[in-house]
């Protein structure tokens, strides 16, 4: 199903008309023009964002909540007013649900230090897919090892990363204590159905975590409408800076969890033997927050926003969708994850005698930027019996031009290591 | 140099059809190595008798650069004495990291990397295997 001429329109539309926006992309790589297409380890930031953080340090830096100064009741405001925006581009009930974190890894192990911790006892099972993000796998392990708790798999079968509704039935009725699972699986690119699983894992009483470092920026993600007890995900994957990203959390479990860090600006009272600790979500906030940082993520939830979520989705999979047919027609080429349907906007392959890292590295001379290896996934790559695979991951300012760059490139690499 | 220059020269015909690959029934030695960072791995297998290598073997998967460079260094060590093939894993190191020289032959080939500094691993693997192998700290 190759694009039409309307089709193409709107995609050369779009990506040329954000394109001025985001400076980076106007630079030779190797000589050719930069063809950025990985996304999916992080976005570019547009110009918008880049000024937020130097309108920041240059005007309004200072500490927040604690001054009594212009400068701090400044930066107090836009940090909280970041808090707020985020807690609407999510859907939240309000903005004491929304704790900011370095990224979607600290998220996870906020949660899994502090609620699990509390709530986490021996025998007790944590249930995951296989197709977890490390991130999503290691800080679970920490937990088993400290508190006897212990992990299933939800199993993943074939290249196109398919669960089987019946048996996470079955898990989920065996009440493990929480469900945490990938939105969107950064190696394979499947959508899983997130507010039909939390619905499934409610009706048997189980915690939901979803993983929504891939999605939060491509999709409309709405807590509400998912009716996930927690969400994470990195600013950086959705043209925010780095070292900021976010934890949704019911406001109900945030209150019952206890601090996680402590340190400045988490305490309600400190005393020599004892202290008390702030509400949610400042509980979770020791010390001085990235501040610019969620100022610049604000900023970057509202561009999104203005953008529409709906559009760059369908912007994204469109490219991706035309990237897979014309790669499928490769000789040697074996294409991951399910294509259609519950496809996200990537392209996950692998090339018949050229390892991704080869693939990578060559397509890096033709301008292209790729990413190539396990994807930090290697339980679900050994599993494929995949050492590696290679990845172009799309955004919105990415055109069909690009496509073809990508698919020449390809083209250019099968030959040179059939030859 | 740019990489396909790299790729082009004798690498990619030793990624292609590597030479000492598959299992060794009779080896003395066996030592598995792996790059975590990018899923690379490599067991390399010795038949060592009387302190020379009578024979080098290798299994597993890795990007061009690593395969060929197994391929090359099994052939290379291939009846040595250890001690000379610990020289020569020594002087591929320092080559690779661009310390000095890389030995003549078919291995200099591997001298490219110094270019690329995430490939200088990949290039280094299967000797790191051998340094294992070798006992040498």
């Amino acid at each position: 199903m190759l694009l039409d001429y309307a089709d193409m329109h709107a995609l050369r539309q779009l990506g040329a008309e954000i394109r001025d926006q985001f400076p980076i992309l106007d630079q030779s790589v190797c000589g050719k023009p930069l063809v950025y297409l990985d996304n999916a380890a992080t976005t570019q930031k547009p110009r918008r964002v880049i000024e937020a953080l130097s309108h920041f340090y240059e005007r309004d830096n200072s500490n927040v909540h604690r001054g009594l100064h212009e400068l701090s009741n400044r930066s107090t405001a836009q940090y909280e007013e970041a808090r707020a925006r985020i807690a609407r581009y999510l859907g939240a009930p309000s903005p004491e649900t929304i704790i900011f974190t370095r990224g979607t890894t600290e998220g996870i192990n906020l949660v899994a230090n502090s609620w699990g911790g509390r709530f986490l006892g021996p025998g007790d099972v944590i249930l995951l897919t296989e197709m977890e993000h490390h991130s999503n796998i290691l800080p679970w392990q920490l937990l088993a090892e400290r508190t006897g708790a212990r992990i299933e798999w939800l199993p993943v079968t074939g290249d196109e990363g398919a669960t089987d509704p019946a048996l996470l039935r079955e898990m989920l009725a065996r009440k493990p204590k929480l469900f945490a699972f990938v939105h969107i699986s950064n190696s394979l690119g499947v959508i899983h159905p997130a507010a039909e699983w939390c619905a499934l894992a409610r009706e048997n009483g189980v915690a939901t975590l979803v993983d929504a470092a891939q999605s939060a920026g491509h999709l409309v993600v709405d807590v509400a409408a998912i009716g996930c007890d927690f969400l994470v995900f990195s600013g950086h994957k959705m043209c925010g800076p780095t070292g900021i990203g976010v934890l949704y959390g019911r406001q109900e479990l945030l209150e019952a969890m206890p601090p996680w860090q402590g340190g400045g600006e988490m305490i309600s009272r400190v005393g020599f033997d004892h202290s008390t600790f702030k509400a949610p979500p400042h509980r979770f906030e020791a010390g001085t927050p990235d501040i610019a940082g969620a100022i610049g993520l604000g900023v970057a939830a509202e561009f999104l926003d203005e953008l529409g979520r709906e559009r760059i989705f369908d912007h994204d999979t469109a490219l991706a969708r035309e990237a897979r047919e014309r790669l499928a027609a490769i000789p040697g080429m074996r294409l991951l994850g399910p294509g259609t349907g519950r496809a996200a906007g990537l392209v996950s392959f692998a090339l018949d005698g050229a390892h991704a890292h080869d693939v990578v590295s060559l397509a890096n001379e033709e301008g292209v930027a790729l990413r190539g290896g396990h994807h930090c996934t290697q339980p679900l790559m050994r599993k494929l019996g995949l050492a590696s695979s290679a990845r172009a991951s799309f955004y919105f300012y990415n055109t069909p031009a690009e496509v073809d760059r990508l698919v020449q490139t390809v083209r250019q690499i099968e030959r040179f290591f059939r030859g | 140099m740019n990489i396909s220059e790299l790729y082009q020269e004798i690498i990619l015909d030793h990624a292609k059809r590597p030479m000492n690959r598959g299992l060794l029934a009779d080896a003395t030695i066996t030592v598995p190595a792996e790059n975590p960072s990018c899923g690379d791995e490599v067991t390399l297998q010795l038949r060592v008798a009387a302190g020379r290598i009578e024979e080098a073997r290798f299994t597993g998967q890795g990007c061009a650069i690593c395969i060929a460079s197994a391929s090359m260094m099994t052939r290379a060590i291939k009846g040595l004495p250890c001690d000379d093939a610990a020289t020569l894993m020594r002087q591929v190191r320092a080559g690779a990291q661009g310390g000095g020289p890389m030995p003549a032959g078919e291995i200099s080939a591997l001298e490219g990397v110094r270019d690329f500094p995430q490939r200088v691993k990949c290039a280094l693997l299967p000797w790191e295997a051998l340094r294992e192998a070798l006992t040498i700290p």
